[in-house]
């Protein structure tokens, strides 16, 4: 697979004022701190991390929605490199078609004074790329199209958003998103402000777009289970770090890095019988404007020895295209998500993990 | 359900919650019966608009304007000689203060905006106790220090100093858990303690709960729209779908063997940890929550359901099944109870 994305030594950086209203520029907060990675085209990065963990922040900057402070951004389009960080305002304003996102709350990110066609067909009127010389007529086409492959029916589009429920206006947001044809859509958080049986529904949606037209996706949530159900490939955030980066099965299942580990231990499963081993995290979240020494997570670890506090860990390979930033990777013995649960029943279908019949997972 | 009911710490009985409009009464949720035993956690599951937080504010009379308790019983019970229906006590009056907060604490979504902003963690805690018992502040002091440790604030004694926005979501959470108890109630409410916190918190609070239940016996009503949680917390679990309990029993039961299509769309509607290998794809429910000021005729469900039968589902009501402590309103409840 082609690299679609790649991104290097990405940091940004917000100031930050001393207290009160006249208040100096004192210091700064690293939000993002030196993040490399790649995205495959076709592929679905997933970012995970609590919150203030910098997840969000990260899939702005991919977009210069916040101006990265240092580092590359990327982006290939067919045999074109568009260098995302060099581009001047109108280049980027020119290039914005190639890169889209989805946002959280589908009740604050559309208009309520514009009609469901008017907010699909905004990009394609504001004129990036090729789109922009496009007649009324054929806009009108194009936005029937993309509101039909996601969910939305014609007659719908000459109405207002107050007539839709949430999960409808996250499909408003995504015919948005798509009716420019991006190569790269960054969703940040696109189901968590959704109920429970409307999630699955954009869940699948997005799965099916992305199968229908070859979409690449960065997808920023929390929720882990969603995270496992849509990803290739995860990247597990903390203070605005990248700790670990692996295929979603390395990252769940055989976690590196002790915060992984805490993180994938704590989740929910649906399940009363699924064992119950949660490795409760000590203490809070340090201030970012002021990290701790070497690792960052070190303060919370209950692995960490002298060297995590004296040097920063670097990312890694510990094997094929799984990276840890962890000083202690290679001896440490980490627990996964259902450490017993999937992996004993894995272990014990017959003809392996993989290839076990689906009948088997809902033996309910 | 019904052993458990003789010596149950609440007893909600064919609860009714309407509204008033310019236009006459609205009925919001309908004949939601369940109850609590000491120890015991019941969740009660459902969407956004399903009531089930209205039913919680209901068991304290909390409900806001225009919105009352129309018909039914709330029992409260603490097992030692304090037995109540708090259906009848009114929204106002000396008998349901008595009860609120000192005999059933409630914990909310959302620490930051539950505690005033202006007042110490410590005096917000004691005011809880000089307001239920005759004691000196310097008591109330020491029994709000008391709680913090219980809850596992760190420094406890310092924290009652300290402003609410000077602690971090999870302690927040923590400490509004210690309001709700220091009292000593016998049933604790939680509506979605843990939705506003990150997974490892959540992970610690919902073990705080735990404890709590197997320490004090504390019968806690835990309210979440998330399947995961319940299956973590719950002894039994209580479905409600657009202000009707559609389905209940215990937690292992509903899980693996669900009744209701609904309870059974909505297991397959969340995408799990174990299913990544399988590549099992995640069935959402077609359609969405309904209105409540205008539900559908009939079963609330049919619209959704797969295993809808029409007319019938539309015409009337389904019959309510029961049996061996589970219940399910279903047309089609008796087979699935016997099968």
């Amino acid at each position: 697979m082609s690299t679609l994305l790649s991104v290097k030594h990405l940091s940004v950086r917000f100031a930050r004022k001393s207290k009160g209203f006249w208040g100096k520029p004192s210091g700064f907060v690293s939000a993002v701190d030196d993040v490399s990675f790649t995205i495959s085209r076709g592929e679905t990065l997933g970012v995970v991390g609590e919150s203030g963990s910098g997840k969000t922040t990260l899939g702005l900057a991919v977009l210069r929605g916040v101006e990265p402070t240092e580092g590359t951004i990327e982006l290939t389009v067919g045999d074109t490199v568009v260098p995302i960080t060099s581009l001047g305002k109108r280049e980027l304003r020119r290039s914005r078609h190639h890169m889209q996102m989805i946002f959280q709350d589908p009740y604050a990110s559309l208009n309520p004074r514009m009609t469901v066609r008017d907010i699909i067909s905004e990009p394609l009127v504001a004129g990036a790329g090729d789109w922009g010389r496009l007649g009324r007529k054929a806009v009108d086409e194009r936005v029937l199209d993309v509101a039909l492959k996601c969910g939305l029916s014609g007659d719908q589009l000459k109405r207002f958003p107050h007539a839709f429920s949430g999960g409808q206006r996250q499909r408003i947001a995504i015919a948005r998103a798509l009716v420019l044809n991006p190569a790269l859509v960054v969703c940040d958080e696109p189901i968590s402000s959704l109920d429970v049986s409307i999630q699955a529904q954009v869940l699948n949606l997005l799965a099916d777009l992305q199968r229908a037209l070859g979409l690449t996706y960065l997808f920023i949530a929390h929720d882990l289970a969603a995270v496992a159900y849509i990803c290739d490939r995860v990247a597990v955030m903390y203070l605005g770090k990248i700790v670990e980066l692996g295929t979603t099965r390395q990252v769940y299942f055989t976690p590196k890095h002790p915060y992984s580990e805490a993180l994938m231990s704590a989740v929910p499963e649906p399940d009363p019988d699924a064992p119950r081993r949660p490795i409760l995290l000590s203490g809070e979240r340090p201030d970012p404007a002021n990290p701790p020494s070497g690792c960052r997570f070190r303060t919370r670890c209950r692995y960490a020895t002298a060297i995590c506090a004296d040097s920063v860990p670097p990312l890694r390979a510990v094997q094929e295209g799984h990276l840890v930033a962890c000083h202690h990777a290679a001896a440490l013995k980490l627990r996964g998500a259902l450490d017993l649960g999937a992996g004993a029943a894995l272990a014990a279908a017959p003809g392996g993990a993989i290839d076990a019949a689906p009948q088997s997972a809902q033996a309910r | 359900m019904d052993a458990v009911a003789e010596r149950a710490v609440l007893g909600v009985t064919g609860l009714s919650i309407g509204l008033r409009t310019g236009s006459g009464e609205i009925p919001i949720t309908e004949d939601v019966s369940f109850s609590i035993g000491r120890g015991e956690v019941l969740a009660l599951v459902g969407e956004s608009g399903s009531g089930k937080s209205l039913t919680a504010l209901s068991l304290m009379q909390l409900l806001g304007a225009n919105l009352f308790v129309a018909q039914g019983e709330i029992l409260l019970d603490d097992g030692v000689g304090f037995s109540a229906d708090i259906a009848k006590l009114g929204t106002r009056g000396k008998a349901i203060q008595s009860i609120r907060g000192a005999r059933m604490g409630m914990i909310f979504q959302e620490p930051m905006s539950s505690f005033s902003p202006i007042h110490t963690i410590g005096q917000q805690i004691a005011e809880v106790v000089t307001v239920h018992e005759t004691v000196s502040r310097k008591v109330a002091r020491a029994r709000a220090a008391e709680l913090l440790e219980k809850v596992g604030i760190p420094d406890p004694v310092g924290s009652l100093d300290r402003y609410p926005s000077e602690f971090s979501g999870g302690m927040r959470q923590r400490a509004m858990i210690a309001r709700a108890l220091v009292c000593g109630p016998s049933l604790l409410i939680a509506d979605e303690p843990t939705t506003a916190l990150d997974v490892t918190i959540q992970g610690q609070i919902l073990e705080l709960l735990r404890s709590l239940r197997r320490d004090i016996g504390m019968a806690i009503l835990f309210i979440t729209h998330d399947l995961g949680v319940v299956a973590q917390m719950a002894d039994r679990v209580a479905v409600m779908y657009s202000g009707r309990i559609v389905e209940s029993g215990p937690v292992r039961d509903i899980f693996r063997n669900p009744l209701h299509p609904y309870t059974r769309a909505l297991l397959d509607a969340v995408p799990r940890l174990g299913d990544i290998d399988r590549g099992r794809r995640i069935r959402p429910i077609s359609g969405s929550v309904p209105n409540i000021f205008d539900p559908p005729g009939g079963c609330r469900f049919h619209p959704r359901c797969p295993a809808a039968v029409l007319p019938r589902c539309a015409a009337a009501m389904p019959p309510r099944f029961q049996s061996d402590g589970r219940m399910v309103e279903c047309i089609h409840g008796d087979k699935a109870l016997a099968g």
